[in-house]
């Protein structure tokens, strides 16, 4: 086991410098010269934009400036944005918001997304099961930023529920709707996966040998059914994480959450190289974690996995 | 060039979304009004995260220009109608509008205690042009002689040539200082222009323009994050300027100048998006708002009543048509441009697309500048005329047959710009006959690349927001030859005279004539189609009172009284 996760880890090294580099490479062949859009319709004197441009490497060939980039990266200078902040400073103010997000919506969609899957499973064909079915499918269909909006709207503004917007602290209270709109997709996705599964297992060979051992009906539920419903769900979860992190760049827009979403599409606009890059190179690292802790997991979920090592 | 770019292109990314917010009702904040305004009370307020450190010359764009004019005070500041009043000046005088000389009053003093002299002038305006010291604002210093020494580098005193044979440059600039600026004493300064500008003095409250106190020079990065200022306002203490998020104002308390607070504060907080600020004060979380997001359009005036602004700003809307392209120069392209202007319906376009927040242009301008008029000679080529269109494109037909040329206006699709220019397409397309569509860039740098590249095949967006509220400013920087942002090259000599004119004249009257008479050679080249002028958009909430909106579509914050 111990050697499995130390090759896991050791592969994320070529992850990181195989994804770094696509990215520096596709944010330079953004077209047209990022300094001179900063200035608008009213230009400064060419030499000033020289100047600035040499500032940031960008008059140079561009495998100098990725070779620069991650050279910077090794003395742990992640670069600084064209405003003169250090990125690491705007990551370190970005990233604990939306991963507290994401967090918070990653244990709703797996908390309620699991529970009322089950229930529907269980219960295949009842008012409950079907209600499940509509409602995950209404959420699945329409769009999240339309969710996000009338959320806002009923629970921020006409009801007074929640704040609209999130303040800059981002306490978890005022998170806690925002989180639920970034949950609602995965939420019904999770659902009709639980609600698939745990139908299919009530049926297999094993839980009928469990009810027949005269086992209790809630252990043979959570033990039997909901363990070995709980592969494909935690596989959607580990993948999701990474989802959530980007996919946070409606509902965030809509709160107004100052976090990763945000960052990156306005570093992208601005072609900010070494922001985007930085920033998106934490998201695979953390996107990898989350799919070795799916890979743990589902040693723990399924003895037969673990066995086969 | 002030300008908001960002926000825009998140709304642009929103706005189908936020068509749920239609049908709100009007539900303020629920503070009790009382008659005694609170002088210590703090207004909240949209801003937007500065794109560069807080220092005078760097700050061109909009969030971080309301943030500038609240913690300095230039020589002048402008009023709500952009009237200049003195604020650190005693005078601005001159006799031929080419050699000024600035007097000063005494008793102002940066908020570290430092007295305001000349050299807090002269200094920071040298250091804003030495190149340098790559400041964006640098270009407000054109005219002053000794500008172009600090902006361009010495040749290589080897005498070395590049492959092409032009001389290298080495890194340093010809001189420090601006030959044109000479501090006589403490409280007395002269500025020499090179050419002349009868309404110079107008400019001096553009932040560009703003003193700075020793204490900046010994570490700019650092000020820049934590400005010290002479303004009505100061920085709340280190750290006050929460990156991203907010930034916090007091008031400070030497302040003597025309501008006096009479409330405690400003909390400027960031919004990624308008809809998300205009949420706020909807629920009654944030007490001024100075821009409405397009899916409110419909709603916020019947949302706040007569708590909703809706005024002219000093901004130009249109778009360009390049001289080098095939049919767009000589008398064909002249015919051309005439019948694609009279072929837009502009009332109806802002009608329905703007919902009312845009006022079709009737000049190169704005009305909230003085001078602006809707009866120059030739103005009607920017009314909805059909018949007369088609009359001119045939007459250009003649000249040399248009045929299955597709007519594009360029635009960053970014900028949430897609709504007219398909709309304005359609009404070209409509009128003439021809095959005419919208041509999105991906971003602003995309397009703004190409423009600089002449290699545009169509129109192109543009827009111009005044620095200074001066005729002048809407001109000179846009259709003189070579100047900086005449992307599309248009020259006449007619034209440049005509502008010369007006700049040297001595009184503002005949300067404004020669404004205007510049104004009808344009209206003949047409090198930018005039579409409309931009409206400022705004709403506060009822915990607040005096929200006045200034010429530069900001609020002025020292006014509104809260509590």
């Amino acid at each position: 086991m111990l050697w499995y996760t130390g090759k896991r880890i050791l592969q994320m090294i070529p992850v990181f410098f195989g994804a770094t580099f696509l990215i520096y490479f596709m944010v330079f062949s953004l077209p047209g010269d990022p300094i001179a859009a900063l200035f608008g319709d009213r230009p400064p004197a060419p030499s000033v934009i020289a100047q600035i441009r040499a500032e940031y490497n960008l008059d140079k060939p561009f495998i100098v400036q990725y070779f620069l980039y991650i050279a910077g990266l090794f003395q742990g200078d992640l670069g600084t944005t064209y405003s003169g902040r250090p990125v690491a400073d705007v990551m370190a103010s970005a990233f604990p918001v939306t991963a507290r997000l994401a967090l918070l919506a990653l244990v709703f969609e797996a908390f309620a997304g699991i529970l009322v899957g089950l229930i529907a499973g269980l219960r295949k064909g009842k008012w409950f099961d079907t209600s499940a079915l509509v409602v995950s499918l209404l959420l699945i269909s329409v769009p999240t930023f339309v969710i996000g909006f009338v959320a806002q709207y009923v629970f921020g503004i006409q009801l007074g529920w929640f704040r609209p917007t999130v303040s800059g602290d981002a306490p978890w209270s005022e998170l806690v709707l925002p989180a639920l709109v970034l949950a609602s997709v995965s939420f019904a996705y999770i659902v009709r996966l639980t609600r698939a599964s745990v139908a299919d297992n009530l049926n297999a060979d094993f839980v009928r040998t469990a009810t027949a051992k005269g086992l209790s009906r809630r252990r043979v539920v959570t033990v039997h059914v909901l363990r070995n419903s709980l592969v494909p769900v935690v596989t959607y979860l580990g993948v999701d994480l990474g989802s959530l992190m980007v996919g946070a760049i409606v509902t965030e827009g809509i709160f107004n959450i100052n976090g990763v979403g945000g960052t990156v599409y306005r570093a992208i606009t601005l072609g900010e190289g070494p922001t985007v890059v930085s920033f998106i190179a934490v998201m695979v690292i953390i996107f990898v974690v989350a799919n070795l802790l799916v890979d743990l997991l589902y040693a723990a979920l399924d003895p037969r996995i673990r066995y086969a090592k | 060039m002030k300008r908001s770019r960002v926000g825009l292109s998140a709304v642009a990314l929103l706005s189908v979304g936020a068509l749920a917010l239609t049908g709100c009702s009007s539900s303020g904040g629920s503070t009790e009004k009382s008659s005694g305004a609170d002088t210590d009370a703090i207004i909240t307020t949209n801003g937007s995260e500065p794109q560069m450190s807080l220092l005078p010359a760097n700050t061109t764009e909009t969030g971080g220009g309301k943030i500038m004019t609240s913690i300095f005070a230039g020589l002048v500041s402008y009023d709500a109608e952009g009237a200049i009043e003195n604020e650190v000046a005693e005078s601005i005088e001159s006799d031929d509008a080419t050699n000024w000389t600035v007097t000063l009053k005494d008793g102002w003093k940066f908020t570290n205690d430092e007295e305001v002299t000349s050299e807090s002038f002269v200094d920071a305006w040298n250091y804003a042009v030495l190149y340098d010291n790559a400041q964006g604002g640098s270009y407000f210093f054109d005219n002053i002689v000794g500008f172009s020494d600090l902006q361009n580098s010495k040749d290589d005193p080897s005498g070395a040539v590049d492959e092409e044979g032009n001389p290298i440059q080495v890194g340093d600039p010809l001189a420090e200082e601006m030959s044109g600026l000479k501090v006589v004493d403490d409280k007395t300064f002269t500025v020499e222009l090179s050419v002349p500008e009868a309404d110079w003095p107008l400019r001096l409250g553009y932040t560009a323009f703003m003193p700075l106190p020793s204490a900046a020079f010994e570490d700019m990065e650092a000020f820049g994050e934590n400005p010290i200022g002479n303004g009505p306002y100061m920085l709340d203490g280190e750290g006050a300027w929460v990156h991203e998020e907010k930034i916090n104002l007091v008031t400070n308390p030497d302040y003597e100048g025309v501008r006096k607070p009479v409330n405690g504060g400003l909390e400027i907080i960031f919004y990624a998006t308008q809809d998300a600020a205009y949420a706020d004060v909807l629920a009654g979380n944030l007490d001024v708002l100075d821009a409405i997001p397009d899916s409110a359009f419909e709603t916020y005036e019947s949302d706040f009543g007569d708590r909703a602004v809706n005024q002219a700003a000093a901004i130009f809307q249109g778009f360009n048509m390049p001289y080098y392209l095939e049919h767009w120069s000589g008398e064909e392209g002249k015919l051309r441009r005439a019948a694609i202007s009279m072929a837009i319906n502009r009332e109806e376009i802002t009608d329905v697309i703007f919902q009312g927040t845009r006022t079709p242009a009737t000049d190169f301008t704005s009305p909230v500048i003085d001078g602006w008029t809707d009866d120059l000679e030739g103005a009607e080529v920017l009314e909805y005329n059909p018949d007369e269109a088609k009359k001119l494109w045939a007459e250009a037909d003649a000249i040399a047959p248009y045929g299955d040329t597709v007519f594009d206006i360029a635009y960053n699709s970014d900028g949430g710009h897609q709504g007219w220019v398909d709309a304005v397409t359609n009404s070209i397309a409509n009128t003439l006959g021809i095959t005419a569509q919208g041509k999105p860039y991906p971003t602003f740098a995309a397009a703004i690349d190409d423009r600089d590249n002449d290699k545009l095949t169509g129109g192109t967006r543009a827009g111009w927001q005044a620095d200074y509220p001066s005729l002048y400013n809407f001109l000179a920087p846009l259709y003189v030859t070579g100047a900086g942002s005449n992307y599309e090259d248009y020259s006449s000599e007619e034209f440049e005279a005509l502008l010369e004119e007006g700049a040297s004249a001595s009184n503002v009257e005949d300067a404004t004539a020669k404004y205007q008479e510049a104004q009808e050679v344009l209206l003949k080249d047409l090198p930018a189609i005039p579409l409309w002028y931009s409206n400022v958009t705004g709403v506060s909430a009822d915990t607040v009172d005096n929200v006045v909106f200034g010429w530069d579509s900001v609020p002025l914050y020292h006014e509104i009284t809260k509590g």
